[in-house]
């Protein structure tokens, strides 16, 4: 996730030409590719992490193909739907001279879905979201998303006048939606059991699932 | 093989990072469009050409075969 | 606008152009003759010889560019897909009124040549493009169309376009573009190569394919009966500025600025600087230019060019410097506004002369704009800004004395005065309150 948030403030930082002192574009625009392909390698870690730990029983068509899985189908699936979008997005960047530049663009503004997707997949499947440092981490990220957006948004605002409002209004109501959401759902009661997870993992005692405010079924 | 820079004047929006790979070849006017000489590539700066063709942002910049032929006409 | 016959110049295009108006298809083929008909050009070996005749005459392209025909028409027909012919009419230069009097008194001359080239290629579609407001050229074109109907052939098609009247929407690839349903702009895409449709497009000027018709008819010794080994055959000129009768001049390229300003009835008053090829060409002054030829060698020796063929005499009362800065913002307005150097270098341009007329220009001035004028041409997607900077940077040259006193002084009083040269939208007089 973070290296995500990386990648995507580095992309705005070149589209948006700043200029650090000492620092060339070159680089700028280096380490957003270095950023982007470390997410994709941190990403595959954390995909075969999760097939081969067969606690929660992940196949690995679940993790391309979004919403068949039996483990907290829907949250799952967007993490599913997060990486294919940053495979298309990787594979058309590392083709762009081959592909041309319009085919690369229209992929490429996709990562702009991607990040969200990717957050909300994290906040409705990870383990330890209502912990201290994970919504710190998350908050971090998702300040500095809305900041790079709204940089955007506000630089091409003269040129691009509705899509920059567009996103300026769908970057506030997706943060208002998760705050609307957030303590009613991953940081709310049963969280495990509602987002989905197979009755059986419930049960278990080895804790490792966000158990602590799930209440023991009657 | 000769190789040419050209630049599409068109697409090109002066982000300037080709100059920035590229400075023995490659000036900027004072309005960040790049000058670009007419020599041929030499082999040293070919490697460092055609990663300035990849990380232009528009994709403006081009590593042509050979010397460029100049078209029939460029005027009405 | 009147067109003038001189006994020592032979009219050749605009031979039979006694009555007003336009000359009909009776009147055309009681002058020239038949067009061999098209049907000799057909096949291959006949084809050939077409465009074999074209480039033995040597005729070069009377758009501005001067480009060898033949050569062009070459490029074309050997592509694999079938071409298209595109007769440009659209004469975006405002000094200019050659195209003008050949589309709205002798169409049938543009209509014959584009014929000839295009079964010399073996194109099957040609279009016409003039200028969205040419009334008067749309309506000549169209009953020409319908008079050749009758000997037409008819798997060829003519379509007469009406295009914007920018300065840059007459350039060649503006006109495919526009022509395939994009804006009136320049690309960098080869028209030979791929232009409308994506076929392989012959774009040439209407004096062009009017000389096309007569080469096709008397052939390519009588073409060169006129003119010189460089620059054969007979150009259309427009004749301006401060002389008694302006207009259009049938005339052997071999003549002289002086002998061409005499038969256009001599000076009206005073001048002290010509301008030779319109708005893209180049300033002279008046005393060096009597003797020079107006073909294209030498005129190019002199610095100079002869661009769509213009002759525009400046006369001394105005201000050179300021007729030079407005122009200059002219043609800055003009640009397609797509490439930086000649959108920022233009401006850059127009701007600091304006400054020099309104006086506020530091002692800098002139060798910033020099420098502009270097670091701007060949740097854009057409030749607009190469033109422009030439126009600036000559004018200047040749109105140095003019240059240094505005410098040092500010502005003339004859800076206040109306602007002579044409530039089509209204424009401020460029001097500072």
């Amino acid at each position: 996730m973070i290296l995500l948030t990386l990648s995507l403030v580095l992309g705005v930082a070149g589209a948006q030409r700043l200029r650090v002192t000492r620092v060339p574009r070159f680089v700028v625009d280096s380490l957003h590719r270095t950023a982007s392909l470390l997410a994709v390698t941190f990403l595959l870690v954390h995909i075969l992490t999760a097939v081969l730990d067969s606690y929660a029983s992940i196949s690995l068509t679940d993790a391309i193909i979004p919403f068949v899985g039996s483990y907290r189908p829907l949250w799952l699936g967007l993490g599913a739907t997060a990486f294919d979008l940053l495979i298309a997005i990787t594979i058309t960047s590392l083709a762009r001279l081959s592909l041309g530049l319009r085919v690369w663009r229209a992929v490429h503004w996709l990562a702009y879905a991607c990040w969200p997707i990717a957050l909300v997949h994290a906040l409705g499947t990870g383990t330890d979201v209502p912990s201290t440092w994970m919504l710190a981490i998350g908050g971090a990220c998702l300040l500095a998303v809305l900041g790079a957006v709204g940089a955007r948004a506000f630089a091409e605002r003269q040129r691009h006048p509705r899509s920059a409002r567009a996103a300026v209004a769908t970057a506030i109501g997706f943060t208002v939606a998760l705050a609307l959401w957030l303590p009613g759902g991953p940081l709310g009661p049963q969280w495990a059991r509602r987002s989905g997870t197979p009755a059986p993992l419930l049960h278990s005692a080895a804790g490792r699932l966000a158990a602590d405010h799930a209440v023991e079924p009657a | 093989m000769t190789r040419q820079l050209k630049v599409n004047p068109i697409t090109c929006q002066a982000h300037g990072l080709c100059a920035e790979l590229l400075p023995e070849l490659i000036a900027l006017d004072e309005w960040g469009y790049p000058i670009i000489t007419d020599e041929p590539v030499p082999a040293a700066l070919q490697t460092m050409a055609k990663r300035a063709v990849s990380v232009c942002p528009t994709l403006a910049l081009t590593l042509s075969q050979r010397a460029p032929r100049s078209p029939p006409s460029r005027s009405p | 606008m009147r067109v003038q016959e001189q006994p020592q110049l032979l009219p050749r295009l605009l031979a039979g152009l006694s009555t007003p108006g336009r000359v009909d298809l009776d009147a055309h083929l009681d002058q020239h003759g038949e067009l061999p008909t098209l049907v000799r050009y057909r096949g291959r070996s006949r084809a050939s010889s077409a465009l074999d005749e074209i480039e033995r005459a040597g005729l070069l392209g009377r758009g501005g560019a001067a480009f060898p025909t033949a050569a062009k028409m070459r490029a074309v027909a050997g592509r694999r897909r079938a071409p298209v012919v595109v007769a440009n009419g659209c004469e975006g230069e405002p000094t200019s009124r050659k195209d003008r009097l050949l589309l709205e008194r002798l169409p049938h001359l543009v209509l014959d040549g584009a014929a000839v080239a295009a079964a010399a290629i073996g194109a099957r579609e040609v279009f016409v493009c003039i200028d969205h407001g040419a009334v008067r050229a749309r309506t000549a074109l169209e009953h020409a169309v319908r008079e050749r109907r009758q000997y037409a052939d008819r798997s060829m098609s003519v379509r007469i376009v009406g295009v914007p009247g920018g300065y840059v929407c007459s350039q060649e690839s503006a006109l495919v573009q526009f022509l395939n349903g994009g804006p009136a702009k320049p690309t960098i895409v080869p028209v030979y190569e791929r232009g409308v449709a994506g076929r392989p497009t012959l774009v040439d000027n209407v004096e062009t394919l009017a000389h096309i018709a007569l080469i096709a008819r008397h052939g390519a010794e009588w073409f060169r009966g006129l003119g010189s080994p460089a620059h054969p055959g007979s150009t259309l000129l427009t004749v301006g500025g401060a002389v008694l009768r302006p207009g259009v001049y049938e005339l052997d390229p071999a003549m002289t600025v002086a002998e061409l300003v005499d038969a256009a009835g001599g000076v009206r008053e005073a001048v002290d600087a010509v301008l030779i090829g319109g708005y893209a060409g180049a300033w002279l002054k008046a005393p060096q230019s009597r003797s020079l030829h107006l073909s294209h060698e030498p005129l190019a020796a002199a610095g100079a060019s002869l661009g769509p063929g213009l002759l525009y005499l400046l006369d001394s009362d105005t201000c050179g410097i300021a007729e030079i800065a407005s122009v200059a913002r002219w043609m800055s307005d003009q640009t397609a506004q797509q490439c930086g150097p000649c959108v920022n270098g233009l401006a850059a341009i127009a701007q600091q002369l304006e400054a020099i007329v309104a006086g506020r220009a530091d002692r800098d001035a002139a060798r910033r704009i020099e420098r502009w004028c270097t670091l701007v041409p060949r740097r854009g997607a057409c030749a607009h800004p190469d033109g422009t900077t030439r126009f600036v940077s000559t004018g200047l040259h040749t109105f140095e004395h003019e240059l240094a006193d505005h410098i040092a002084h500010g502005p003339c009083e004859l800076c206040l005065g109306p602007r002579r040269l044409p530039v089509p939208r209204p424009q401020p007089v460029a001097v500072a309150a």
